[in-house]
């Protein structure tokens, strides 16, 4: 995973709540085993269907930021849909509301999620509709989303910034720990189920 | 101060707990299928690791299965790569695989539980996030990605911080023709698709505990849909007869020493939860979704509701987009809706006493003319058993299509998709634009309601039939 410390870039105001991972990929493209390459299939639908799509938009085509409406990547857990986003140029999407998986997923792929309150989500879409070029910086050091004379702070686990902002991967610190695990191995019941050998029914 | 059982799972398997850190979590079942794990399995070969506990990891083949031709190479090469690839990371890695054609293949959330696999106070995690259906045994089951996938494969624990506490009441009695997909249904019209965000939900009161199993399945399934990773039920008799004598459950003194510690997984009377619900159940009629999220639903008495009416404005930017992806018109009674297509399966839906419903309701009668209706069992099991009880020849005699088991319809992963423009009533999960198919149009409904639905052509009630003569 890359590391994760500061990003400037300009914004595409997405305003539309519930989007849910069936529109950032639909199940057509999860087909694929490969981890790279899932930028065909971002927003495919809204993209062919919709000419007037935020990101059919020419001023928004450069667009790192993502800025979307409440409750943002719900429904299935594919991680396709954060691999989507990175794979087409998005490191960062802003959101009043992120479903549980896909903000866990995209901490892990390396896209950096913020929440902010609705409004300043509202003042942050005024703001790049009325200059799509206006810069926009999220910095995770100082966890604040700046843009113009704007100062929005923001708030994330402790835990997560460090992993993200040193680019760690989650196994490699789970195995510092490998004595904590096989002492807990030692002690659950003998009665828990286990999957091998196959019982007959 | 007392605990939830959701706080009692999650404690007991806490491996590690350090200040300023995740929790790192224990995992004692790992379900895996077909999509969500090819690249979970290429980052072990990279990093050269392996699979710590084959033992308590468990493959199928659900999503991208056909369910016509099943015992025939998968004819999409791409999905048929898919599927050879978990077979070959299977068997590189030593895990136990149910593939097409086996006995025990099947949605990997029915198959769980089919096998005794799925019990109360377990963790057990999957890369699809319909795991939150093994809830129904007081189990702490969440869905997760294909890195956390791989995070399992490795070192079979999670990092996770405790979920907020969130509980669902219902209370009092269900009425006729009213089912747990109503139940759930009415909870996330109620709370909304981010309504659980950050809790898991526990469903009690008396309505909950007179369920079934694979209504309380239904009624976890679908905890995701309001927003939460997890939904759980405490166990309790009901729960301990499903699962005595299924393979994979405790037997001799196993069974009495399982039974007790599973009799301890309540909640505390004095727990306190960050947020309760309440349903009277009593109220509540059949259930049908007319927009494109779950969270979109209506009893089926009511009409297409008006935009301009929603106050809030993204709800009312939802429903304006909803109405015109569905091509819906304000003011239309939903009983009048009419459909092409008619889904009954999914691991919302697709277990044999979902089958029982819906066969009652066709017995001796024909679908509507202009309908297709899928009948789609969850699991192998499930197609014998209700083989078995000859609720295929009620299906097939109503003119309804017998398939093999899979996710099918569900998602547009395998064959078995809607046209651009098709309308379906769906015991499915998710009413997503495109989810059923590239324009497909869903409402999510009950099997009763789907069976209904299947015999006059529109979205109908069971207790609409009587009154019809249908």
């Amino acid at each position: 995973m890359d590391a994760f410390t500061t990003h400037t870039g300009t914004a595409a105001p997405l305003r539309r709540s519930n989007v849910d991972t069936d529109q950032i990929i639909p199940a057509e493209y999860l087909k694929r085993i490969t981890r790279t390459g899932f930028e065909d299939g971002l927003f495919v639908a809204w993209r062919t269907n919709e000419p007037d799509f935020v990101l059919n938009q020419p001023q928004y085509a450069g667009a790192s930021i993502l800025v979307a409406g409440p409750d943002f990547g719900t429904g299935s857990s594919r991680e396709h849909a954060n691999w989507a986003l990175l794979d087409g140029g998005f490191r960062v999407v802003i959101s009043p509301r992120f479903a549980d998986i896909f903000r866990n997923n995209s901490t892990k792929a390396g896209l950096l999620t913020v929440v902010l309150p609705e409004a300043d989500v509202e003042a942050l879409w005024a703001a790049v509709e009325a200059d799509p070029a206006l810069p926009v910086t999220v910095d995770l050091q100082a966890e604040q989303v700046t843009y113009g004379d704007v100062t929005v702070p923001f708030q994330i686990d402790p835990y997560t910034r460090w992993r993200l902002l040193e680019g760690l991967d989650d196994v490699g610190l789970t195995e510092r720990h490998l004595d904590d695990i096989t002492a807990f191995e030692a002690q659950r019941p003998a009665w828990l189920p286990r999957s091998l050998p196959a019982l007959p029914a | 101060m007392g605990q939830t059982l959701a706080q009692k799972v999650y404690e007991s398997h806490v491996v590690r707990r350090t200040a300023g850190e995740p929790d790192l979590l224990y995992i004692d079942l790992h379900l895996v299928h077909e999509v969500t794990s090819p690249q979970a399995f290429d980052g072990l070969r990279a990093a050269g690791r392996r699979v710590r506990r084959p033992d308590l990891t468990m493959a199928t083949e659900d999503h991208n299965v056909p369910t016509l031709d099943i015992l025939s190479p998968i004819a999409d090469p791409v999905s048929r790569a898919q599927v050879e690839a978990l077979r070959r990371n299977a068997a590189e890695f030593g895990i136990r695989l149910a593939p097409m054609g086996d006995r025990d293949q099947g949605i990997v959330h029915v198959i769980g539980p089919q096998l005794g696999l799925t019990q109360p106070g377990m963790t057990i995690v999957c890369g699809d996030s319909h795991t939150s259906t093994h809830g129904a045994f007081g189990a702490l089951a969440f869905g997760i990605g294909t890195s956390e996938v791989e995070h399992v494969l490795a070192t079979q624990t999670l990092p996770q911080y405790p979920a907020k506490q969130m509980s669902v009441t219902v209370d009092g009695e269900l009425p006729a023709g009213v089912s747990a997909k109503d139940v759930i249904l009415a909870v996330i019209a109620e709370i909304g698709t981010g309504g659980g965000q950050g809790h898991v939900i526990e469903y009690r009161g008396s309505a909950i505990e007179a369920l079934s199993m694979e209504a309380r399945m239904t009624i976890c399934n679908m905890s995701i849909e309001a927003g939460a990773r997890a939904g759980l039920i405490a166990p309790d008799q009901t729960t301990f007869d499903f699962l005595q004598g299924r393979p994979h459950a405790p037997q001799g003194a196993d069974w009495d020493a399982a039974v007790a510690h599973w009799s301890t997984l309540r909640t505390d009377p004095d727990a306190v939860f960050d947020r309760e619900v309440h349903i009277d159940a009593a109220s509540l009629t059949p259930y049908v979704t007319w927009g494109t999220n779950p969270g979109q639903g209506l009893p089926i008495g009511a009409s297409v509701p008006d935009p301009a009416q929603i106050a809030d404005e993204n709800e009312r930017r939802a429903a304006e987009s909803a109405l015109a992806y569905m091509g819906l018109t304000a003011g239309t009674p939903l009983r009048e809706i009419e459909v092409d297509t008619v889904f009954l399966g999914s691991c919302t839906n697709g277990r044999i006493e979902d089958l029982r419903v819906a066969a009652a309701l066709l017995a001796g009668k024909h679908v509507d003319p202009n309908t297709r209706m899928l009948v789609v069992p969850g699991s192998v099991g499930v197609k014998q058993q209700a083989e078995a009880e000859g609720l295929d020849r009620v299906f097939i005699d109503a003119g309804a299509e017998w398939r093999g088991a899979g996710c099918s319809m569900c998602l547009g992963m395998n064959p078995d998709q809607l046209k651009p423009g098709e309308r379906s009533a769906s015991t499915s999960n998710r009413n997503f634009q495109g989810r059923q198919g590239k324009g497909g149009r869903t409402h999510l409904v009950s099997p009763a309601v789907a069976a209904a639905t299947a015999l006059t052509g529109r979205l109908t009630a069971p207790a609409d039939l009587e009154m019809a003569g249908v």
